[in-house]
């Protein structure tokens, strides 16, 4: 047994997949797939209006064509959807005294996005202390968990302003809505994965005559780590979420609620303005999944990583 | 024992060998308590084993081998009667950390490295980052796995893996090892090579070996003793003294007194089939002809 080739190990250079280039490069597949899609919607967006809503009016040079579509759908219209191009042109319309739309929106998101991350860490924590403390204590675990699931069945826009009224309308408030939105689905991908330990490593750490926190420590909160990492990237989304529909009464002048709320109001202008911020919206809290998915591949790095998790 | 500065498994290795036994089982039983009343795994065991032996324990499944293993380890205690290990009860050995386990499955952390996971119950019991270190790079030397500390378990085999958790149980020096099928889930030959660097290792490290297995084979070439249980309830019914040259290599397998020994513990452990047979023939007598 002297060789470690004749052992039967794979040497990790060995690894890479034979195939194909989508096999070989899974980011470019994914960043192709996912440029097909959006091509699809935007196809499927301007087909709609083709057959169904306003008529075109398309100036080229001195020329111009109008088409009158077949149907008429009130949901294809130009204030319902408004035409792809017409949104793009609207980032680089300056918003009334200030910069240009897209400017403004990218300056709104990392506003709204820090607050998030507030809220996200916090509610994280708080998640994982209460997933902590119900599986080494069965007596919190049922007197608590129902409340806890309870507390998500309050709509989080009734629970907004009563938090704002209450803290005063800052910042924190806000971090503090999307703490509650964000600490649920973690407590309970902790209690899950807390107990999610193989039987047989608890038996050894008891030979090793290990203490409850070091069990805790080696043990369970490794084990825990995919179950919390797939908790964790609904509460990056929900703690946008939270943020964004905190910040609704809070009357703060910046972040993406006040942007929502302002372009509501001038929706029957300008409806370009308002889905803008809708795109807006998405991509953060995209970019913030984004941001969690790469902390959990570092994390886990030399893991095996089963192909689909 | 791989030298080091003085523990308490090399203290009591040092003092004379037939002074006090490394385990010590006193009229055992062992009852489970399930939905359809009590189920007796154990009966009435008593068992000495003497430092630097290498005793097996093998039996019919649900003899209740198992069970005494993990009652020596304190996982589970006895019902009746006493277990002592070095002398302390297996409790307090436990806390002491006088032993080292394999189980049949590697129960690897599969987030730490192979080096790191050869340190774990290093970390737990706090020896120092440099101690633990060193002691991790010796002993996967001694499994011959020295190349592999920085790989993770699941880019190594089975029998690698095995290894790593051998390396494991030995990390801290630990009077006596206690091993549960180690060898269950892998092939004949891979067997075969484990059981010869076993020995090696057993050789080397002078430890006491507790070793539960359902290989005939395997406990008469590894053992000094082996124990042949009863099925259940599991009671100890022979003992097997293995008188065959402490160094055993691949060609003690094509000796003579090897087979006599497989077939002698063959024997004991046939005996019981034959028992239930004739048993079944008395009954069915009784009940055709009427003897009483």
């Amino acid at each position: 047994m002297t060789t470690s080739a004749a052992a039967g190990i794979v040497p990790p250079g060995l690894l890479a997949p034979a195939g194909g280039w989508s096999r070989r490069h899974p980011l470019l597949r994914q960043a192709v797939l996912l440029g097909g899609v959006l091509l699809l919607i935007a196809f499927a967006w301007e087909a709609a209006k083709w057959l169904a809503g306003d008529p075109w009016r398309i100036a080229i040079g001195g020329f111009t064509y109008t088409h009158t579509p077949p149907l008429a759908w009130r949901i294809a219209s130009d204030i319902s959807l408004p035409h792809l191009w017409t949104i793009v042109g609207t980032l680089f319309d300056p918003v009334p005294g200030g910069p240009p739309l897209w400017l403004f929106l990218t300056g709104a998101a990392f506003y709204t996005l820090r607050t998030a991350f507030v809220g996200f860490a916090a509610g994280a924590l708080l998640g994982l202390g209460l997933g902590i403390v119900f599986v080494h204590s069965r007596f919190l675990e049922r007197a608590l968990v129902p409340w806890v699931v309870g507390s998500q069945t309050v709509p989080i826009i009734a629970i907004a302003p009563i938090v704002v009224v209450a803290l005063g309308a800052s910042w924190i408030s806000v971090a503090v809505v999307a703490t509650y939105l964000t600490f649920f689905p973690v407590a309970i991908a902790a209690i899950r994965g807390l107990r999610a330990y193989d039987r047989r490593a608890g038996e050894l750490m008891r030979s090793y005559a290990a203490s409850t926190p070091q069990v805790l420590w080696k043990l369970r909160l490794p084990a825990s780590v995919p179950y919390l990492f797939s908790a964790l990237r609904v509460a990056a989304a929900a703690s946008v979420v939270g943020t964004i529909v905190g910040e609704l009464p809070s009357g703060i002048p910046e972040g993406l609620g006040r942007a929502v709320l302002n372009f509501t109001q001038y929706y029957v202008t300008a409806p370009e303005r308002l889905w803008a911020t809708v795109a807006s919206c998405a991509m953060t809290g995209l970019v913030f999944v984004g941001l969690v998915r790469f902390a959990e591949a570092f994390l886990t790095r030399g893991r095996y990583r089963p192909a689909a998790v | 024992m791989i030298p080091d500065s003085a523990t308490p498994a090399a203290a009591a290795a040092a003092t004379p060998a037939a002074a006090t036994p490394v385990v010590e089982i006193r009229g055992v039983d062992k009852t489970f308590a399930t939905a359809s009343g009590g189920v007796v795994a154990l009966q009435g065991i008593d068992l000495t084993i003497r430092a630097g032996e290498f005793v097996s324990l093998i039996g019919p499944s649900g003899c209740g081998k198992s069970t005494l293993l993990r009652i020596i380890g304190d996982l589970t205690g006895p019902s009746a009667g006493d277990v002592l290990v070095n002398g302390k009860p297996s409790h307090r050995a436990r806390l002491d950390r006088d032993y080292g386990m394999v189980f049949q499955a590697p129960v690897l952390m599969d987030w730490r490295t192979v080096a790191r996971n050869v340190e774990l119950p290093l970390e737990v019991m706090r020896y120092p980052k440099a101690d633990r270190q060193a002691r991790s790079k010796r002993l996967l030397d001694l499994v011959e796995l020295g190349e592999f500390g920085n790989r993770y378990p699941w880019q190594l085999s089975g029998g690698m893996q095995q290894r790593v958790a051998i390396a494991r149980a030995f990390a801290f020096d630990p009077a006596l090892i206690l091993m549960d099928e180690p060898f269950g889930a892998l092939d004949e030959m891979t067997r075969e090579r484990m059981n010869l660097e076993l020995m090696r290792i057993w050789r080397e490290t002078e430890t006491t070996i507790v070793f539960v297995t359902h290989s005939i084979p395997e406990a008469v070439f590894l053992s000094t003793r082996v124990v042949v249980m009863s099925p259940r309830p599991g009671r100890v019914n022979r003992v097997v003294e293995v008188d065959l040259p402490p160094l055993r290599t691949f060609e003690t397998r094509e000796e003579r007194r090897y087979f006599e020994l497989v077939t002698e513990v063959r024997e004991a452990l046939r005996g019981f089939e034959e028992a239930a047979a004739v048993d079944e023939v008395v009954d069915a007598r009784i009940r055709v002809e009427g003897i009483g």
